[in-house]
């Protein structure tokens, strides 16, 4: 079974055609770098799957439930970390962490059980009672993650998550990734670095709102004779009639 | 049911970490009381009267006594002549001038009549016509006095009683419609601000992607501020009660309905205009600036809603705290029981109801 399937989904606000009958298919496990320029329709496509935008048309099957019909049961059943950091600063990192257990639903003891292990891998042990408004973005950013794949979801949706962050803490980021998708959540992710785009299973590339592409990062750059995702990426995404907004 | 009581008891941080905004939501409804409680009172006190007594008698003297007992006036001396009203007048230094004529006891007392002059500055009417009315009240009770003496007969006698409020007292006029004005205003703006914080930081986009429903989120939003508002009920009644000497003299449970109910509509409405406004700011705007007006101007609260123009006299239905206004004017100053606001009890869970369906329906589970 798949975990994402996606026949001619489209959306358009107006005239405006953000996504335009795009079809693709998401493994169960694997890690799914969805490419684009700014303005390809990256953000609409992600937030129609996760249920927070309607479709205009198409159909989306995520974790199983159909994003027009079952969108409560979608939004149980994934994770999100949207572009903008998205805890509560003003609160501690335990309390962000309980907030959100909470919200999905898990129990007091599931949380409990499940928080002192991942503080203890985060190495935020000792900042447990600290403002999250106090950590350094790079820790804000691995916190976020491991808060939003706290519950077990099948799905995590990433929304160009290291934005801003340094190479290293990059890195390190990417580790968790691959934690995650070890332990069998499947991982959907943006994003605007090319080195990041080597990392994934499969890679799709958006343009003008169309996947131009979509297979393993090595067969990719076989088929355009380059030697990086980078190449791949110029010479796919300058097929783009519109500008970036 | 765990994931909104995770929900609450983040909002409950929120409030509780953010200090300064706690205190400034916990002392307005007190500082307000006080300020317009004091400041926009129609009582009139210590008003400096002089007089220009042309007769000089033993009853000329005894009136001007009774004037000066009263907590209205004190006695600032005797005219000389006619022209010197007109320029204490025009200098401020006396409100109201008293004129009694010449051989004023004994015309009073045969011919049944006693005339007084009572001249004031009527570049403020307001003033002037309030002075006027403690002046003659406290001549006819003067008179009356006299009265088993020398029956004044031929005396017509006029006489106003304001009931439930003889006093005039203002802060029985204003206390109820500040409160109503201060309880909605507060409501309103604590939980729009709150929800348009959300937006502006994109927690809300996370939690719009969870599976809470909008519903839930709206509870949640609108419990803790409920909570605070309670609270801020409590010490605006007892600063009313205590410090401006309003009594509460109906049915404190037709009050507390009344006021539970008045603050729930309050938070509702927040929410609806968080439903429109993005950031904190427009929220603040709106629900701040944007609802002081109608709420202060069409209420009641200030001036009569009966002698507006019609179109203001229907646009003034449409806001609760007229009827919340009227409901506690007839609870604490009146005395009347639960019975007797059935109409805005009824009136304030419509509007309830109303605002509450818009915002569920306007507050929307997915992003545009």
């Amino acid at each position: 079974m798949s975990a994402i399937t996606v026949t001619d989904l489209t959306k358009k606000f107006g005239s405006f055609t953000a996504v335009d009958h795009i079809n693709f298919l998401v493994k169960d496990g694997e890690i799914f770098g969805f490419l684009g320029a700014n303005g390809a329709g990256k953000t609409t496509a992600m937030r129609m799957l996760t249920g927070l935008l309607r479709p205009t048309a198409g159909t989306g099957i995520v974790a199983g439930y159909d994003i027009r019909k079952e969108s409560e049961k979608v939004k149980a059943n994934i994770g999100y970390m949207s572009q903008r950091f998205a805890l509560y600063g003003d609160m501690t990192v335990d309390e962000n962490i309980r907030l959100f257990g909470g919200i999905y639903g898990m129990t007091r003891r599931e949380i409990q059980g499940k928080r002192d292990k991942l503080l203890d891998n985060l190495g935020l042990s000792t900042q447990r009672n600290s403002l999250v408004s106090t950590l350094p973005l790079g820790w804000k950013q691995k916190l976020a993650f491991s808060v939003s794949i706290f519950h077990s979801p099948r799905i995590v949706f990433l929304d160009e998550p290291t934005g801003g962050v340094d190479p290293a803490s990059r890195r390190r980021f990417w580790e968790m990734i691959y934690e995650a998708a070890e332990s069998g959540i499947t991982v959907f992710v943006t994003t605007h670095y090319m080195d990041e785009a080597e990392y994934c299973d499969r890679v799709s590339i958006m343009v003008d709102g169309r996947i131009e592409a979509l297979d393993t990062p090595g067969r990719l750059k076989e088929e355009y004779q380059v030697s990086s995702m980078d190449e791949v990426f110029q010479m796919i995404a300058r097929k783009a009639q519109r500008t970036a907004d | 049911m765990s994931s909104l009581a995770a929900f609450v008891k983040k909002e409950f941080h929120h409030i509780l970490r953010d200090r300064w905004t706690l205190m400034i939501l916990l002392a307005t409804p007190i500082i307000m009381l006080i300020l317009i409680g004091f400041a926009m009172t129609t009582e009139v006190k210590g008003t400096t009267f002089m007089v220009l007594d042309l007769s000089q008698d033993a009853a000329s003297r005894s009136i001007i006594e009774s004037m000066s007992q009263s907590t209205y006036f004190t006695f600032g001396g005797y005219l000389n002549d006619e022209e010197s009203i007109d320029q204490v007048l025009r200098r401020g230094e006396s409100g109201l001038v008293l004129v009694f004529p010449a051989r004023f006891t004994a015309t009073g007392v045969q011919g049944g009549q006693l005339h007084i002059a009572v001249i004031t500055d009527g570049s403020d009417p307001n003033t002037a016509k309030t002075l006027t009315n403690y002046a003659s009240a406290i001549i006819t009770r003067w008179a009356r006095k006299q009265g088993g003496a020398a029956s004044p007969s031929g005396l017509v006698e006029v006489e106003t009683r304001f009931l439930y409020n003889p006093a005039m007292k203002g802060a029985y006029n204003f206390v109820p419609g500040v409160l109503g004005m201060i309880l909605l205003l507060i409501c309103a703006m604590m939980t729009s601000v709150s929800i348009a914080r959300e937006k502006e930081t994109g927690t809300m986009e996370i939690l719009l992607a969870s599976p809470m429903r909008p519903a839930a989120i709206i509870l949640a939003k609108t419990i803790p501020y409920f909570v605070l508002s309670c609270l801020n009920l409590v010490t605006s009644l007892f600063m009313a009660m205590s410090v401006l000497g309003v009594p509460v003299r109906g049915s404190w449970f037709a009050l507390v309905i009344v006021s539970l109910l008045y603050i729930v509509v309050g938070l509702l409405m927040g929410v609806m205009i968080s439903t429109i406004a993005n950031s904190q700011l427009v929220a603040l705007l709106i629900s701040g600036m944007g609802m002081m007006l109608p709420v202060m101007l069409l209420s009641g609260m200030m001036f009569p809603v009966e002698s507006m123009p019609l179109l203001l006299r229907i646009i003034s239905h449409l806001i609760p705290t007229r009827w919340y206004v009227s409901a506690m004017r007839k609870i604490m100053i009146k005395g009347l029981s639960i019975g007797s606001i059935v109409t805005e009890l009824a009136v304030l869970a419509l509007m309830g109801i109303v605002v509450l369906v818009i915002s569920l329906r306007k507050f929307k589970p997915r992003m545009e």
